[in-house]
């Protein structure tokens, strides 16, 4: 294991997405998230550690330590499911508590960096993760598109003699022709000490910031990609300087002379002031 | 409590793009109360500094935006997870739950800390003041303080003591029974409230122990 993380980040994370629908909202019929206000598209923080957890799941499989607690199926049958060790007689209790949460921290990648609520001891079941995410909001506002797609059969009997023998249904897909969203992170320093989370897993989790979409292709997702990664370091563990100061440095504004509709990251020019940083502060662009 | 144990009085405001002080009676589908509490703020407070010899005490807390609502509705899961179990799937756990959340929130918390029996020889208010003073104004924090839930981080930045007061919305309403704070002296916690008012757009908070204050 190498060190623990001793700095605190914060970081910007640019994603886009062509003709996919990133993230559905349960209570509009799955059309992608929009802030009504605004009609910036939304992509829930959930969402995005979904994703983190997918990405770990298949490329760190078998290496101890980096199992992942929180699990999808369509994941797990992607994967070739080795069986469990069982951890032994890892039993409840107050008193175990602590240790519980120590083996859960050490095995699980999830736990150590966003936390989780377990059902150890009355109140103390709580470990809270360094890795902090947000809400990423598109750039400017996206227009959900609506298609209506047919599919050449039928799912049931019933269905097929009331078409007599028409067998065709309708269906309907949501897209945003496109968007490119932001999403802005912070790792604490001094949590990643409580639940040991390591040099080695923060690099893990820029690696899985970058890729993440790349093993999450569907056919409701369209193209996604990360585009630009960019994360603050501070030297010391508390921070040299206010995280929306360094937020700010980071602008995405329209390419010169692009008007219109954007439809592609080139349309979009993203600038990183890296002049009179903060003492203290650096600036990696990991993407 | 002898005087030199109170600090000076602080002013941080915070603010972000979202928030949810999410009420006790609707925890499932959480709805967030119109406005901060003051053990929210106590939070913020000690995300930027605590120590077990310090006690921080929310005084006021003023609303600078107006209380604007938006709804989100999210794939959640509904167990828990306990240590022994090699994972949890989420397809079997699934539950959609909608969220009332605020938007577009700012608020001025003004705290101050005292020292509590936990406190040491060297422990000295003056101390944790210069501390704290310093710590804010770099914008340093030991986790980054959040508005109620941590997806909805929180930005901050103290006010210089011969500031005005930024000026807070000219509103005025009675928000009925809030939570104030929990009683962690007591196993389980106990939640204690109180009559919260906003008059223009300022929260008055009672001192702990006084009568306004409720089991």
């Amino acid at each position: 294991m190498s060190k623990v993380v001793e700095n605190r980040y914060e970081f910007v994370l640019l994603f886009d997405v062509t003709d996919g629908n990133p993230n559905g909202d349960p209570d509009a019929g799955n059309l992608p998230r929009i802030d009504p206000e605004t009609g910036q598209g939304l992509v829930t923080d959930v969402c995005l550690k979904r994703k983190i957890r997918n990405y770990v799941l298949l490329t760190r499989q078998g290496q101890p330590g980096y199992d992942v607690f929180i699990k999808e199926k369509a994941v797990l049958n992607k994967l070739i499911e080795e069986a469990h060790q069982a951890l032994g007689d890892e039993k409840q209790g107050a008193d175990r508590t602590e240790e519980a949460r120590g083996v859960m921290c050490r095995r699980f990648y999830d736990v150590r960096t966003f936390g989780a609520v377990m059902t150890t001891g009355e109140n103390a079941g709580q470990v809270r993760g360094p890795v902090q995410l947000t809400f990423a909001r598109s750039v400017e506002p996206v227009v959900p598109l609506e298609h209506t797609i047919t599919r050449m059969s039928v799912a049931t009997e019933a269905e097929a003699e009331r078409q007599q023998g028409e067998n065709r249904t309708m269906g309907r897909k949501f897209t945003v022709p496109y968007g490119l969203y932001r999403c802005h992170g912070f790792v604490s320093a001094a949590l990643a000490g409580q639940t040991g989370f390591s040099e080695e897993d923060l690099d893990l989790l820029w690696e899985a910031l970058v890729n993440m979409f790349e093993h999450d292709r569907s056919a409701a997702r369209g193209l996604m990609c990360s585009r630009r990664l960019v994360v603050f370091r501070h030297d010391s563990k508390l921070g040299n300087a206010p995280a929306h100061t360094l937020f700010e440095r980071l602008q995405v504004r329209r390419s010169n002379g692009i008007h219109g509709p954007a439809r592609a990251f080139s349309d979009y020019e993203v600038s990183v002031d890296e002049s009179d940083l903060p003492s203290g502060v650096t600036i990696l662009n990991r993407l | 409590m002898q005087y030199e144990r109170k600090s000076r009085l602080f002013r941080v405001r915070v603010w972000g793009e979202n928030a949810c002080f999410t009420r006790p009676e609707m925890k499932v589908e959480r709805v967030s109360y119109d406005v901060m509490t003051p053990s929210a703020a106590r939070g913020i407070l000690e995300a930027i500094l605590w120590k077990p010899a310090m006690s921080w005490r929310v005084h006021e807390i003023h609303v600078l935006r107006p209380i604007r609502w938006a709804s989100i509705r999210r794939n959640e899961v509904s167990e828990r997870i306990s240590p022994g179990r090699s994972s949890l799937l989420v397809e079997e756990n699934r539950v959609q739950r909608a969220g009332l959340i605020l938007r577009d929130v700012a608020y001025v918390i003004h705290g101050s800390f005292v020292l509590t029996d936990r406190s040491g020889q060297d422990d000295n208010v003056r101390k944790f003041e210069e501390i704290f003073a310093r710590r804010a104004a770099k914008g340093q924090c030991f986790h980054r303080p959040y508005l109620g839930c941590r997806e909805f981080a929180a930005h901050f930045q103290l006010l210089d003591p011969n500031a005005p007061d930024p000026v807070p919305i000219s509103e005025s309403r009675d928000l009925g029974f809030m939570l104030y704070d929990m009683d962690f002296s007591r196993e389980p916690p106990m939640p204690l409230w109180f009559r919260a008012r906003i008059e223009d757009g300022r929260m008055r908070i009672p001192f702990p122990g006084s009568p306004e204050v409720r089991r």
